[in-house]
């Protein structure tokens, strides 16, 4: 099923740089063994557990993430029909507050950072004319250490006293002196998934930094992998403080140390200002290479280049520069000077400017183009205005004032799902159709993916919308059960829930037939595609730009 | 034509959730309460000030992306048009936003400077939140009590048709005089809670060991509700705030008659010292104080939950010597979850506790604990 046609196909198609006669042999010979061994790569399960091919562990990745993206859903799925009616019928308090826990872990360690660096591996080599990442072994160990660390997570639920009940951010002295036994089960999976996350930073950095074909240069990368290098910038920081948070955490709890403890000369805000620190570059985390993708998708669908590509650049490293003075604004009710306030918010209105000057060039894209609606565009277009919808809602946020009542209600729910789901996920979704045909060989069913998506979009509103209300009503975040007036709205929240959670496995369903056989496509199956993926056959072959591709 | 389909679709959709959200926007029952105090009107005054200015640049930003989705597609015959770059157009919308956003955070900054200055406080009130009540103690007036959800587990469990303020409902609401402005000092025992009463746009962490400040100014008497908003273990969801706001008359009233009512509630704790009670009244009035206090970890049944709260049933100190066992309900443990009970329940009250867990919960030690046993536990303590 792998590609049958020949590595020489791809020569035709790239105008190959000079190369020496050494080179040249070289590359007769990788010719030869193509077209003898196919793919050259070990048959079975041992293909996957030894990889160091860059397309299979970005498929690894993928698979995974779309595994725990189930998993954490099928969480979601018991915390609305616990909140289906008020009262409680199904679980425990103490059962609800791990599913609320464990469901914000996995979706944001799990599920949305593995298939955005699954998307890194899959696509940066190709689109910066790489044969491979630069760290190949390390790639191998970074998605291999990643199954265990939720193996640990998932696992601390069936001990005795539970999992991690102390919400996803876990706050001190909750997730210490009152945590449940398995929290050092919660520390060292949350430490393994740092490690997998920064190795996963570094590769893309030093593959980026030094892969690049000849004549690729900064200011001609695709938008995608500028946003992904200054995402791993932003892991490489973080992710280390998160590892600090957590180890103050493990020794809190079980060594004596009081960093988090008043009693002992500590300070329970600290924790939070910690937390932050790493939490809120980690949203940019997960929304930058969004806009890398959405980058891509617009203008090939609108048949422009991408409107204001360098403003777009210099908009993505703002943002990441000012996401590292924002952090307080979570904590504006723990009572800071109001100096303190003011700064944080005046820096969090602030970064709505470079936010906003990415959607208004998008926009711009758009306008006067020749827009075609294929699926990933669909997606594409529900991620702009969805996602602008959770960055207004943002914006009421910051105004410190409005926060302390819209603060740990579920207003907070339902913004950060704006940007998280039908922002992060629905970009997710349009990369996979974006680039389903270049994996696969195949074209998705059309059919199919338009239910998916339509189903998504009304569903995702349905679940998210209401949750505006709920907040404003005054229903606090994280509680199993409810006063009666939230009823109506938390019925409508849980049936759009569950017709959310229903309509992943459309996508489940698509991607199988894809893989499975379908329409067989060209290498550019979107003609007005524009990158160096695209000039290579689909599906790609196991090895590709062995010999650096040439740009003008 | 299908994608012309797909495009109606879409903005019927998006019209109608723009017209739903505006129209529950008018409507009370989903917004944010304007509330009674001065504070909280001008934050609703912001709040919507910045949802409108957020309609408009949404309506702006999504009417340019449908005009060019209905008028710029491909299926309509549009050719691409071939500008990419314009630095001034990226000027005028970086300039723009920021002049709105300066509008935004002028009205802004005036209130949150207003909403911090608890300086000139007629009253002070100290909250204690710990898990899962709240503590109010009236500062120079000797008053103090707890506040515990009073809705029964009953109608939690649903055996019950639940009552109108299912959840928001306490024994002791904290009671406040109107048209004084109220300083609140709020601390936590255990983790950290968030006291929160939406209708005076007051919210404020209480952080174990630290002292934060909050104020409100109450305009009408009344009865307002809110809930604990900072996750704070398994009742999080069961920890309501109750405020009534009293005429400043009746509120003198209630104080004279609250202090009436501690005082005499002293006397009869100190005339249990000498009264003997008999195992089925202990049980009983322990069975009560159990469910109330204790069941929401150790559970009805005295079980407790494997791995977070230890079993009462078959335990060491419910089953070894009293003493221990009085240790531990009077002054807790520390770096545990289990409170010191010494100020939340009387004597008398203690005692019974202890003896319900020592002959109920599957338990049969068989001893009696009184009052003066405590007391004189507490005593010698003390020494």
């Amino acid at each position: 099923m792998k590609t049958s046609k020949p590595e020489s196909i791809v020569e035709d198609k790239v105008v190959s740089a000079p190369a020496s006669d050494a080179e040249i042999g070289r590359m007769n010979s990788t010719i030869a063994i193509e077209v003898d061994d196919h793919d050259h790569k070990p048959s079975g399960i041992t293909r996957w557990l030894y990889s160091t091919n860059h397309k299979d562990i970005g498929t690894l990745y993928l698979w995974f993430s779309f595994i725990m993206f189930l998993t954490g859903g099928a969480m979601a799925m018991i915390i609305r029909a616990e909140l289906f009616q008020p009262g409680l019928q199904l679980v425990e308090p103490q059962f609800f507050n791990q599913m609320t826990t464990v469901h914000g872990l996995i979706m944001v360690f799990g599920a949305v950072m593995p298939a955005f660096t699954g998307l890194a591996n899959w696509m940066i080599p190709m689109m910066i004319g790489a044969p491979d990442m630069a760290l190949p072994r390390m790639n191998n160990l970074s998605f291999w250490i990643l199954p265990f660390a939720f193996l640990i997570l998932l696992a601390s639920l069936f001990t005795e006293g539970g999992g991690p009940d102390f919400g996803w951010t876990f706050y001190a002295p909750l997730s210490t002196t009152y945590a449940p036994d398995s929290t050092a089960l919660f520390v060292f999976s949350v430490h393994i998934m740092g490690i997998s996350s920064i190795m996963g930073a570094i590769n893309v950095i030093v593959t980026i930094v030094n892969m690049r074909a000849p004549g690729m240069t900064w200011f001609k990368l695709p938008m995608f992998v500028w946003t992904w290098l200054i995402t791993a910038f932003l892991l490489i920081a973080v992710m280390p403080v998160l590892a600090g948070a957590v180890t103050m955490v493990l020794t809190d709890k079980y060594f004596g140390t009081s960093f988090f403890d008043a009693a002992g000369g500590g300070d329970p805000v600290m924790f939070q200002h910690i937390f932050w620190f790493f939490g809120h570059p980690e949203v940019y985390i997960m929304i930058l290479p969004s806009f890398g993708i959405i980058s891509a998708i617009i203008p090939a669908f609108s048949g422009k280049k991408l409107f204001g590509y360098h403003s777009m650049v210099y908009a993505t490293c703002s943002i990441a520069l000012l996401s590292f003075l924002v952090w307080a604004h979570h904590m504006f009710t723990t009572g800071m000077p109001v100096f303190a306030e003011l700064f944080f918010m005046y820096c969090t209105m602030l970064i709505a400017v470079p936010t906003g000057v990415k959607v208004f060039n998008w926009v711009a894209t758009m306008w006067r183009g020749a827009m075609t609606f294929e699926t990933p565009m669909l997606f594409a277009i529900a991620f702009i205005i969805l996602f602008t919808i959770g960055g207004l809602s943002g914006l009421m946020l910051a105004i410190v004032p409005a926060d302390f009542q819209y603060h740990d209600t579920y207003f907070v729910v339902a913004h950060f799902h704006y940007v998280l789901v039908s922002g992060a996920v629905f970009s997710i979704m349009a990369a996979a159709y974006y680039w389903l045909p270049k994996w696969t060989g195949h074209m998705y069913d059309h059919r199919l993916s338009l239910w998916h998506f339509w189903c998504s979009m009304i569903s995702v509103n349905l679940l998210f919308f209401p949750m505006h209300f709920l907040g404003l009503a005054g229903m606090p975040r994280r509680i199993p059960d409810y006063a009666i007036q939230f009823a109506d709205i938390n019925q409508i929240v849980s049936i759009g829930g569950f017709a959310f959670g229903l309509s992943q496995l459309i996508f489940l369903w698509v991607v199988i037939k894809c893989i499975r056989g379908g329409e067989r496509v060209g290498e550019k199956p979107w003609e007005r595609a524009d990158g160096l993926e695209w000039t290579v056959p689909s599906p790609a072959p196991h090895h590709t730009f062995s010999t650096p591709p040439k740009l003008d | 034509m299908k994608n012309e389909r797909i495009l109606f679709w879409q903005s019927i959709s998006f019209s109608g959730v723009f017209l739903t959200s505006s129209a529950c926007a008018e409507s009370s029952q989903y917004n944010l309460p304007v509330g009674v105090t001065d504070i909280s009107q001008q934050v609703y005054d912001l709040h919507m000030l910045i949802f409108y200015i957020c309609c408009v640049i949404a309506i702006i930003v999504f009417g340019v992306m449908f005009y060019s989705m209905f008028y710029h597609r491909k299926s309509r015959g549009a050719v691409a048009a071939n500008f990419h770059e314009s630095t001034k157009v990226e000027i005028v919308w970086t300039v723009i936003p920021i002049l709105i956003l300066v509008l935004m955070a002028i009205p802004a900054t005036k209130t949150l400077v207003a909403m911090e200055d608890t300086s000139q406080s007629d009253l002070t009130i100290k909250i204690t939140g710990s898990q899962w009540k709240w503590h109010y103690s009236y500062f120079g007036e000797d008053v103090e009590f707890f506040s515990l959800l009073s809705t029964s587990q009953e109608e939690i469990e649903g055996n019950e048709v639940k009552g109108e303020n299912y959840l928001l409902e306490v024994d002791n609401p904290l009671v406040l005089p109107i048209n004084r402005k109220v300083r609140f000092l709020m601390t936590s025992d255990d983790v950290i809670h968030s006291w929160w009463v939406p209708d005076f746009a007051v919210k404020k962490d209480t952080i174990p060991g630290f002292i934060n400040e909050a104020w409100t100014k109450i305009e009408e008497p009344g009865i307002y509700r809110g809930q604990c908003a900072e996750l704070c273990g398994r009742a999080h969801g069961f920890m309501p705030v109750v405020v009534q706001a009293l005429t400043e008359e009746n509120y003198e009233r209630w104080l004279n008659d609250k202090k009436l009512e501690i005082a005499q509630a002293k006397r009869e704790a100190t005339a249990s010292l000498s009264a003997s009670l008999s195992l089925d009244e202990l049980m009983d009035a322990g069975q009560k104080i159990y469910l109330d206090r204790c069941a929401v970890c150790h559970q009805a049944e005295g079980g407790g939950i494997p791995g977070a709260f230890p079993a009462i049933t078959g335990s060491k100190i419910a089953t070894g010597d009293t003493s221990s066992h009085i240790d531990i309900v009077v002054n807790g443990r520390a770096g545990t979850a289990m409170q010191a009970f010494a100020n939340q329940l009387t004597d008398k009250e203690i005692a019974s506790v202890v003896t319900y867990q020592r002959n109920g919960l599957g338990n049969q030690v068989g001893d009696l604990v009184q009052a003066s046993d405590v007391n004189s536990f507490k005593a010698s303590k003390e020494e």
